[in-house]
């Protein structure tokens, strides 16, 4: 019996549904705090032609387009005649997989009565994978850590113990990885179990019916909003600080009837360091600008997110080959959507925001027991990661938003927890004033943050910040927003990107980026300008300076903050 | 003093105050409209009107039990005191940041919940502990005493005090109060430490400044309450409701008021779970579905679950991480919004969505004919033949079934080519599909399988939705009790003196100190046992110990459940034992050889719960003939079926009546799918089970 639509209207509600609780028992039972606490994931349901029919909503973009192709390497690689119920398949592969050696992709084959039904994967970001650690100093992938081509987790239920055992002997939390690897696995068997439930209750024996009602309505309803727009094309680009030199990004969008086409040509060459990006991670990353301006309610699957074709030349610095070192692709690739939408401001006026901070302002903390001079008793080693953000860029008709990641979905990690994870100290996580760039909206302002060690420890900091010398640029007359800052509390200055020393004592001092602004600050409503003030989002000198409030209308405002009345 | 054995509960909800009153004779209920100026009017009024039904003077109440929505709605709307939060220097904007993600990843105009309290009342001192309570920067009383001063000048009529790590040391935030006591006797002070000692500093400021925001008003409103009861001459003490499922003392409720959020959700789990003990039900999905939203929760032993966080207030589409974060001990629900009102429309995929936006009562849906062209969900019920036009609340809303076929036609018929039932068909398995997902992740987040488990329905659309509910969700039985209607201030009335005491205090098992740990456990005790004696000084106390139990290196706990002997003498081979039989039951495997560790520690002391009697089942006995006959789609057969139609009050004990059938009741009508017969029990509920002609 042919299902009726509205049968495959549940049905489809129940593959989204299935891929959710995939991706929350992945997060329930990770170890990666990478995992765990700022959802560094990715899970899905694919058909018997590697397509990705739903992906949870849980999780971050990067993974999105990456993830989707990722299961078609694992057909090819594994061949899909030698797959039986019980296997689970793995790699960190930066090109088959998510783009560097820190994602983990497990794929499980999905079996129905004897029968190959489908697959579910999943990806998750994990703390350390050997190697130099997390950061971006490497000069090729052979040295960011170790590497797990294509191949069986397990074999018809029984997992390869001698796999076990090279990852744990080549990592430094070998429990926590394994630990995230059994995590992988159960999460995908949680959604196979589902699947099999909702094909027993529709007596479904294949997906065809299925995948063929949700990619083509996705593929329509794509396809519709791309023929709405006017064709096109135009230009984009963005310079950013890069590590050995600057790197520009460069892009030229057509919008055609049925597809719309990003190609990264003119993009400066490859990093001698790990920032360099796999092509699948600029293709995520790209993808996901487009559907946020284009389609945002469309879900990801193969067909709603074919349409949106990305190029690029090779070993430019967005297409890395191997062995480019990759491990910090995430700098570079956050800064894809702003350059994207550099170009599509062009052809969509007023609908896309003005740049932000773009990537994350993560570092990685290795802390040990003081080298200067006897260390206490209880001083330990310990890695402590952590995730920030600094401020999104203005948006057409609202103030970009405050220290949020964009386009980042992670996040991040409460002080208290990083606390108890490890002899660090924060002793500052708070916004940073005047750091949204100026405009009728403004940019979302950065943070500052400030990092030591307890008692009796030294450490290092691997940086891995953006935007000291490339501050974001503002749109029709917005202001840039403030740039990275990073320097020791005693005025030494530190690099932002790399690891560095921190001797006993020490204090880094941080100053993540604001977004910038939109529109001439002159035409910003006189009313957010005084909130602005009497919060102290902006200093007097800053109403001032970029908005043009004179001195009595400053002191009536700062008054009113003391005697506590209403600012309107 | 009232006599203790006439007990009054008391809910007052957005709409409606109902008012139940208990006596040995029986129970009597009303609904009156909820006074928004002064709740305790509509409060009074319902007092005298069941006092006056069941001939009793108001002096004759011994006991009353209050729950409320005002807390939520002042934190919905915005309505609280002036109010400051004091903290850590470096750490102000805590509450504005989040978690610093967005909720909704493909809105580029997607914008964060405001704080509850403006940058410029988030004032700092310096001062800092580090994560085990070890002062690093000690604090300075003349700091604080100014800070106090500026706080007099600017007005403030509350103060939040959220310090980092109070909840391992909260000395610094104890001479905060102290201070500001001395300086400003008339402002009111709330501490995390005290209202919410859990580490995560987003979720404990968040919880105290909701407190400190709300403390003035509730405590005025319980105030005049207390008054005005005193002038009608009911004498008697008044308890209030709490999110976890317990009842606390009107001075514990005016001084921890973030405590009754979510109050009368956790009656009607409280509700379900008194029917579940009197039919013995070891494993219990309860389903509340009323105009806007539908809520879920799951019932073992008798025993709501119970959580440490919720989100309250979302702003986006009912989207978790829209909200703010609570922690406190709350009955754990989930909540969708998807009610009687909701509307539906096509989306780009051609898609039936239905909810979050609910037509509400103006202009209601299609059908009450006023105004309103959207179909809601009642406007597909009525088009299946699941309502009765003419019967609808009890009669007093005539339905127009041309209007629910035309906005069902024009608004989803139309763009996807399908008839007036057929949408409505489709709509109704939307919802229904809605709310099964979301019971299902629930069940699979706490490693159930609802197969097992039997369905308690009340509230207005619950009865309509259950049965197809039970069908998708592959449960057997679904009870619907009388009274469904007033159901969660009937819970006030079952629900025991409780108090959960929790603290975080990080200790790995490799590293077990089991005298800190009896200490902690005796303290907390101590702490919720004392809250349980303020309202009753005789009554039995039970213990129950918790903790909250992960692999290092995880990021989720799961609760363990510690009896009084071990937690009395704690020791690390025991809590392992404990936590991996827990772990293994919800994801299958234990890790082997990995440690384990403690983040949170909890003692909810509690009265025994009632005696209640359990109801002798009866098992099927005469089939009764429906006295009429209808038009009735249903979904699991794809078609339209001849149903009979029964009136719920002539039904007797024993009745059993066949599916496809509708019972009809003025509130509301339970659709018995054609799967499906159905029994009436002696207590009144009706008990759908498998298997229908």
């Amino acid at each position: 019996m042919t299902p009726t639509t509205v049968q495959y209207q549940v049905m489809w509600n129940r593959l989204v549904s299935v891929v959710e609780e995939q991706a929350q028992a992945l997060v329930r039972t990770a170890f990666s705090t990478s995992v765990r606490e700022a959802g560094d994931l990715s899970a899905g349901v694919y058909d018997l032609q590697g397509r990705m029919l739903a992906q949870a909503v849980t999780g971050t973009p990067g993974h999105v387009n990456a993830m989707a192709e990722s299961v078609g390497h694992f057909m090819r690689r594994i061949g899909v005649e030698t797959m039986a119920e019980g296997d689970v398949y793995i790699t960190n592969d930066p090109w088959e997989g998510t783009g560097h050696l820190h994602d983990i992709t497990v794929v499980t084959p999905s079996f129905r009565g004897g029968a190959l039904v489908g697959f579910f994967a999943c990806t998750a970001h994990i703390v350390d994978i050997g190697g130099r650690g997390f950061g971006a100093d490497a000069n090729s992938v052979y040295e960011e850590g170790l590497y797990i081509p294509i191949m069986r987790f397990a074999d018809r239920g029984a997992v390869d113990e001698t796999l076990v055992r090279i990852i744990r002997g080549n990592v430094r939390e070998p429990d926590q990885l394994v630990g995230d690897i059994y995590a992988l696995a159960t999460c995908n068997g949680i959604g196979h179990r589902r699947l099999v439930d909702m094909m027993d209750e529709f007596g479904l024996e294949t997906l065809d019916g299925i995948a063929a009602f949700i990619l083509d309505n996705s593929r329509r309803a794509t396809v519709e909003r791309i023929a709405a727009l006017p064709n096109g094309s135009a230009d984009g680009a963005m310079t950013i600080d890069g590590y050995s030199a600057p790197v520009t990004l460069k892009v030229r969008l057509d919008i055609a009837d049925d597809h719309i086409l990003a190609d990264f040509a003119g993009t400066s060459g490859l990093d001698r360091k790990g920032i360099n990006v796999p092509l699948v991670y600029t293709k995520a990353y790209a993808c996901y600008a487009l559907k946020c301006a284009i389609a945002p309610e469309i879900p990801n699957n193969a067909a709603s997110l074919e349409p949106f074709r990305v190029v690029a030349e090779e070993n430019s610095i967005v297409h890395a080959l191997h062995p480019a070192p990759v491990a910090l692709r995430h700098v570079i690739g956050h800064m894809i959507p702003d350059t994207v939408y550099a170009a599509l401001d062009t052809l969509l006026p007023a609908t896309v925001p003005a740049e932000g901070a773009g990537s994350l302002c993560n570092f990685q903390v290795s802390l040990r027991p003081r080298t200067d001079a006897p260390a206490p008793a209880d001083a330990v080693r310990s890695e402590v990661l952590t995730f920030n953000s600094g401020g999104s860029g203005a948006r057409p008709a609202l103030d970009g938003m405050n220290a949020t990641a964009f386009p980042s979905g992670v996040m991040t990690m409460p002080v208290e927890a990083t606390e108890n994870v490890g002899p660090i100290l924060i002793t500052r996580k708070e916004l940073r004033p005047d750091s949204g760039g100026a405009g009728a909206h403004r940019g979302g302002l950065g943070q500052y943050m400030q990092v030591a060690a307890r008692e009796g420890h030294e450490f290092d900091i691997s940086a891995m910040f953006d935007r000291v010398d490339h501050p974001a640029r503002g749109r029709q007359g917005g202001r840039p927003g403030a740039p990275t800052t990073i320097a020791q509390d005693d005025g030494t200055p530190m690099r932002g990107k790399g690891r560095q020393f921190v001797p006993h004592g020490r204090t880094v001092m941080l100053a993540f980026p604001g977004g910038a602004g939109y529109g001439e600050p002159g035409a910003r409503d006189p009313a957010l300008v005084r909130r602005d003030l009497a919060g102290g989002y902006i200093t007097p000198e800053a109403a001032k300076r970029e908005y043009g409030l004179d001195d009595a209308e400053i002191a009536r405002v700062l008054d009113a903050v003391e005697t506590g009345e209403e600012i309107e | 003093m009232g006599d203790p054995s006439v007990r009054l509960g008391v809910d007052i909800g957005g709409t409606f105050t109902d008012v139940v009153l208990e006596t040995p004779q029986g129970q009597v209920s009303t609904k009156v409209l909820t006074t928004y100026a002064a709740p305790e009017d509509a409060i009074i009024e319902g007092i005298a009107r069941v006092c006056r039904r069941a001939g009793v003077a108001p002096g004759a109440i011994g006991q009353i039990i209050h729950g409320t929505t005002l807390a939520t709605n002042a934190l919905i709307e915005r309505r609280g005191a002036k109010t400051a939060l004091i903290t850590t220097e470096g750490f102000r904007d805590v509450i504005e940041m989040r978690t610093e993600s967005r909720f909704e990843q493909y809105d580029l105009n997607l914008r964060l919940p405001e704080p509850l309290l403006p940058r410029q009342s988030r004032l700092t001192l310096r001062e800092r502990m580090n994560a085990r309570g070890e002062v690093l920067v000690p604090l300075d009383r003349d700091e604080v005493a100014a800070l106090a001063a500026r706080i007099g000048r600017a007005g403030y009529g509350s103060v939040a005090v959220g310090l980092l790590h109070s909840y391992a040391n909260p000395a610094h935030e104890r001479m905060v109060r102290d201070v500001l006591a001395e300086a400003l006797p008339g402002v009111m002070v709330s501490l995390s430490s005290e209202v919410s000692p859990q580490m995560r500093e987003y979720e404990r400021f968040n919880t105290v400044v909701a407190n400190a925001y709300i403390k003035p008003l509730m405590k005025s409103y319980l105030g005049r309450l207390a008054g005005r009861l005193r002038e009608e001459g009911v004498d008697c003490p008044v308890f209030l409701m709490h999110s976890g499922g317990g009842i606390i003392s009107l001075e514990s409720a005016a001084e921890f008021p973030v405590r009754l959020v979510e109050s009368g959700p956790a009656g009607g789990a409280v509700f379900a779970a008194d029917i579940a003990a009197r039919y013995g039900l070891e494993k219990v999905l309860s389903f509340d579905m009323g105009g806007t939203t539908a809520k879920i929760c799951l019932i073992r032993g008798g025993v709501p679950k119970t959580a440490r966080v919720f989100e309250v207030a979302r702003t986006y589409r009912f989207k978790k991480g829209s909200g703010m974060p609570i922690s406190i001990p709350v009955i754990d629900m989930v909540e969708i919004g998807a009610g009687g009102g909701s509307l539906a429309h096509v989306d780009a995929m051609r898609q039936i969505r239905v909810g979050p936006e609910s037509a509400g009562s103006e202009p209601g849906p299609a059908c009450y004919g006023r105004g309103g062209t959207r179909p809601a969900v009642t406007d597909a019920d009525l088009t299946l033949g699941r309502l009765d036009p003419e019967t609808f609340a009890g009669g007093s809303i005539p339905l127009d079934a041309a209007a629910a076929r035309r906005a069902l036609e024009t608004m989803l018929g139309e763009p996807l080519g399908m008839d007036a039932r057929e949408a409505a068909f489709g709509l109704a398995e939307v919802v229904d599909e809605t709310m099964a997902n979301a019971a299902r992740v629930h069940a699979v987040e706490n490693g159930e399988d609802l197969a097992e488990y039997t369905m308690i329905a009340f509230g207005g659309a619950a009865p309509l939705h259950a049965g197809r509910l039970c069908e998708k969700l592959g449960i057997d039985r679904l009870l619907v009790p009388p009274g469904a209607g007033v159901g969660s201030a009937i819970g006030f009335l079952r629900a025991p003196f409780s108090f959960e005491a929790n603290r975080s205090v990080y200790m790995r098992l490799s590293d077990f100190d089991p005298d800190r740990v009896k200490a902690l456990f005796a303290e907390l005790g101590e702490e919720a046992r004392g809250f349980v004696r303020s309202c009753d000084a005789d009554a039995d106390i039970l213990s129950e110990y918790k903790a909250y139990m992960r692999y290092t290196g995880q990021g989720w706990e799961i609760p363990v459940d510690l009896s009084a002997e071990q937690a009395g003498a704690p020791d690390a081979a025991t809590c392992k034992a404990r936590f991996e039989a827990e772990y293994a039951a919800l994801f299958g495997r234990v890790v082997d050889g990995m440690d384990i560790e403690i983040t949170v520690w909890a003692v909810n002391a509690t009265t025994p719960p009632q005696a209640v009697a359990r109801v002798a089942e009866e098992p099927d006995g005469t089939t009764v003939a429906p006295p009429r006959t209808r038009a009735l789609f249903d979904p699991a057969l794809g078609e339209t079926v001849e149903a009979g139609i029964h009136a719920r009050d002539t039904l007797a004990p024993g009745d059993t009546l066949d599916g496809p059938a509708a019972i009809v009741e003025d509130e509301t009508t339970i659709i018995v799918p054609a799967s499906r017969r159905a029994l009436r029990q002696p207590d009144g509920c009706i008990d759908v089970k498998e298997g229908g002609a």
